[in-house]
């Protein structure tokens, strides 16, 4: 029997450390993917007022702090019991659209691009974004500016670009400044331009990773997600559906505060990471994937006319429902595209520049819950609090733990497929991380690396001697 | 002459200093051509090498297992970085120090769970009774502060210790 381990799993936002299990023929026989910290924000918030929440949960990442402001943000809304100002909910949503952007561009550029542009094999020494630079400067330099346009969205309207305090409770702090709403206009052909030519690029390539599609955890499963009201894609207010991998809908039309009856929690023996299911099938039958992949599977359309027609291309290579892990890319791709797109009709809304943008209230509810689409999948925060307004109870389910058992089967059949035998190459561990990299897992949410050396890769006979080792 | 090597090192942190790293934009570029990145989160490196010369820290020490692992990288760095305020005071990160660990646990993975109700342990570090700063183990030779550092500090910091000038506070430099 041999074991390998990779760890950690490099150039995701977080730490994992994957195990592989290999019986004496070489064969894969089992595999785990274990998350390996948690922090306890659900437990260390009690006592706090909840109008603190939306800075302190921002810490959970600091890659998209604006996600768990803004669903930290929606569950005080509901607390408060209040609408909030329209024009709040606009500028809500043009940081969300600039969170979008900045985070899927660093998890395709600066991640993932490494990997497409310089090939699964490569040279790890400089399979890295630093690599990229070198080897498609201009590319690279794209990538860059693109998620700087992203975060001068959130810097422009927050002030910072991590953890800013701009959402709060009933609204955001201060309103939208002209000179603000007309340098984005600017720049926003610029940006599309860039996500237009790199999905070129990306199409383009495509075709040299056949055996990544057909093996990157391809199985079909059960996806989740918002939609508006009329079935279209939804990154802020939406309700949440289910639609199963036959592509038929299960759920549908569940709101914020139901999401109990249908997401139940699960832990994990060997992970700090838990996996939730979708309850009515139990615990068994009940997993699912979240995410851009997910969302474009789940919504009825996208509803705006150069995303949605990108959505048509998608579904006429891959089908209605797209199943492989490594198709999140493509996903991330055309949501870049929406996000910019609904950028600029939010921006030239009407009431864009109004100064009513934050509803005041005290504690009129001793329960709330916030959904919203965070880059990577459903987040929600759910907060119970006492008549002072102090959490008595917080439950958080970040997008990463949705996609936690799925990531998990996509490990194994990327380690069934590429991996056998007694000689190990670098090419085959480097796919199993890559197959966790298309999730754009969020692990920072919820783990850290552990102490032990950084990656040591060792195959080992039955009697424990070294077949073969891999370090560097 | 080789180019000096930089490591970044992710403890229990929520990245959110690295990404204030990378806010310095397309002045990676020419940053990537004074240094090597020979470890870290962004690039495939698999091991912490020897003759680091700059490792910036990010996150508190929260397990037995990062306490091993930052006096590994103490004895291989020359200039030691506690990056943002989880690694200089422990922070957001030693919020739980209030909390014993078994109620934490306790709380997160059997009242907070509706399946497999139980304390994950298999293969897993334990946490340590406190999140804790780096220099409350290894001397640290340099201290950012900020939730996170700006972007603008970290760029500073680090042309200034590259180009060879004398390090100095500015007042860009906060906590929070």
């Amino acid at each position: 029997m041999k074991r390998i381990t990779i760890e950690p799993v490099t150039r995701i936002e977080g730490h994992a450390k994957i195990t592989i299990q290999l019986d004496d023929s070489g064969k894969v026989t089992d595999t785990q993917f274990q998350v390996t910290q948690v922090r306890g924000f659900e437990k260390f918030t009690e006592g706090r007022p909840f109008y603190e929440m939306p800075g302190i949960t921002s810490r959970i990442c600091g890659i998209c702090p604006i996600s768990h402001q803004l669903a930290s943000a929606k569950a005080c809304d509901a607390i408060m019991a209040v609408r909030i100002p329209r024009t709040a909910q606009v500028l809500r949503e043009v940081v969300h659209c600039g969170q979008f952007v900045q985070s899927h561009a660093l998890s395709f550029f600066y991640l993932s691009a490494p990997d497409f542009l310089l090939g699964m094999d490569s040279d790890p020494a400089t399979r890295n974004v630093v690599g990229v630079i070198e080897a498609n400067p201009e590319l690279a330099r794209a990538g860059i500016e693109l998620r700087k346009f992203g975060l001068q969205v959130i810097e422009g309207l927050c002030e910072e670009r991590v953890h800013p305090s701009w959402v709060v409770p009933g609204g955001v702090k201060t309103p939208m400044t002209v000179q603000f709403r007309d340098r984005i206009l600017a720049g926003l052909p610029q940006a599309m331009a860039t996500t237009e030519k790199t999905l070129g690029i990306f199409k383009g390539v495509l075709d040299n990773f056949q055996e990544e599609i057909s093996n990157f955890g391809s199985a079909p499963s059960m996806y989740a997600g918002l939609v508006d009201r009329s079935g279209s894609l939804q990154m802020y207010d939406g309700l949440l559906r289910f639609r199963n991998g036959a592509g038929e809908i299960v759920q549908d039309g569940i709101t914020a505060d139901r999401y109990a009856d249908f997401i139940g929690e699960a832990t994990v023996r060997n992970s700090y990471l838990k996996a939730p299911f979708f309850r009515p099938k139990g615990y068994s039958q009940g997993s699912y994937r979240v995410g851009p992949l997910a969302r474009l599977n789940v919504a009825d359309a996208v509803g705006t006319p150069r995303a949605n027609a990108e959505l048509l291309l998608f579904r006429q290579r891959f089908g209605r429902m797209a199943h492989s892990a490594f198709l999140y890319h493509y996903a991330r791709l055309i949501e870049v595209i929406y996000a910019l797109e609904c950028l600029k009709i939010l921006l030239l809304d009407p009431d864009v520049l109004d100064t009513h943008v934050r509803a005041t209230a005290g504690v009129n509810a001793t329960e709330g819950v916030g959904i919203i689409e965070a880059p990577r999948g459903t987040l929600i925060h759910h907060y119970k609090v006492d008549d002072n307004g102090a959490i008595v109870w917080a439950n958080l389910i970040v997008a990463t733990g949705h996609n936690n058992r799925a990531i998990g089967d996509s490990v194994r059949q990327v380690s069934e497929h590429f991996i056998h035998g007694d000689h190990l190459e670098e090419g085959m561990l480097n796919r199993v991380s890559a197959v966790v990299r298309a999730y754009d897992p969020c692990l920072s949410c919820s783990t850290h690396a552990i102490g032990a050396p950084a990656l040591e890769i060792s195959l080992l006979d039955a009697g424990g001697k070294v077949l073969d080792c891999l370090r560097s | 002459m080789r180019k000096p090597k930089l490591a970044t090192v992710w403890m229990d942190g929520c990245s959110g200093c690295h990404m204030s790293l990378l806010d310095i934009d397309a002045a990676i570029i020419p940053l990537a051509r004074k240094v090597d990145i020979v470890y870290g989160p962004l690039v495939d490196a698999q091991e912490f090498p020897d003759d680091v010369d700059v490792t910036l820290l990010e996150g508190a020490i929260s397990t037995q297992e990062d306490v091993d692992k930052l006096q590994q990288i103490r004895q291989r760095t020359k200039l030691l970085v506690s990056l943002g305020d989880c690694a200089v005071t422990g922070n957001v990160a030693g919020m739980r120090n209030m909390v014993p660990v078994n109620k934490l646990l306790q709380r997160i993975y059997v009242e907070g769970a509706d399946e497999n109700r139980c304390i994950p342990g298999e293969g897993l570090p334990p946490l340590a009774k406190l999140a804790r700063p780096a220099q409350d183990f290894v001397k640290v030779d340099v201290c950012l502060p900020g939730c996170p550092p700006a972007s603008k500090v970290i760029a500073g910091f680090l042309n200034n210790v590259l180009d060879g000038r004398k390090l100095e506070a500015n007042t860009k430099i906060k906590f929070g």
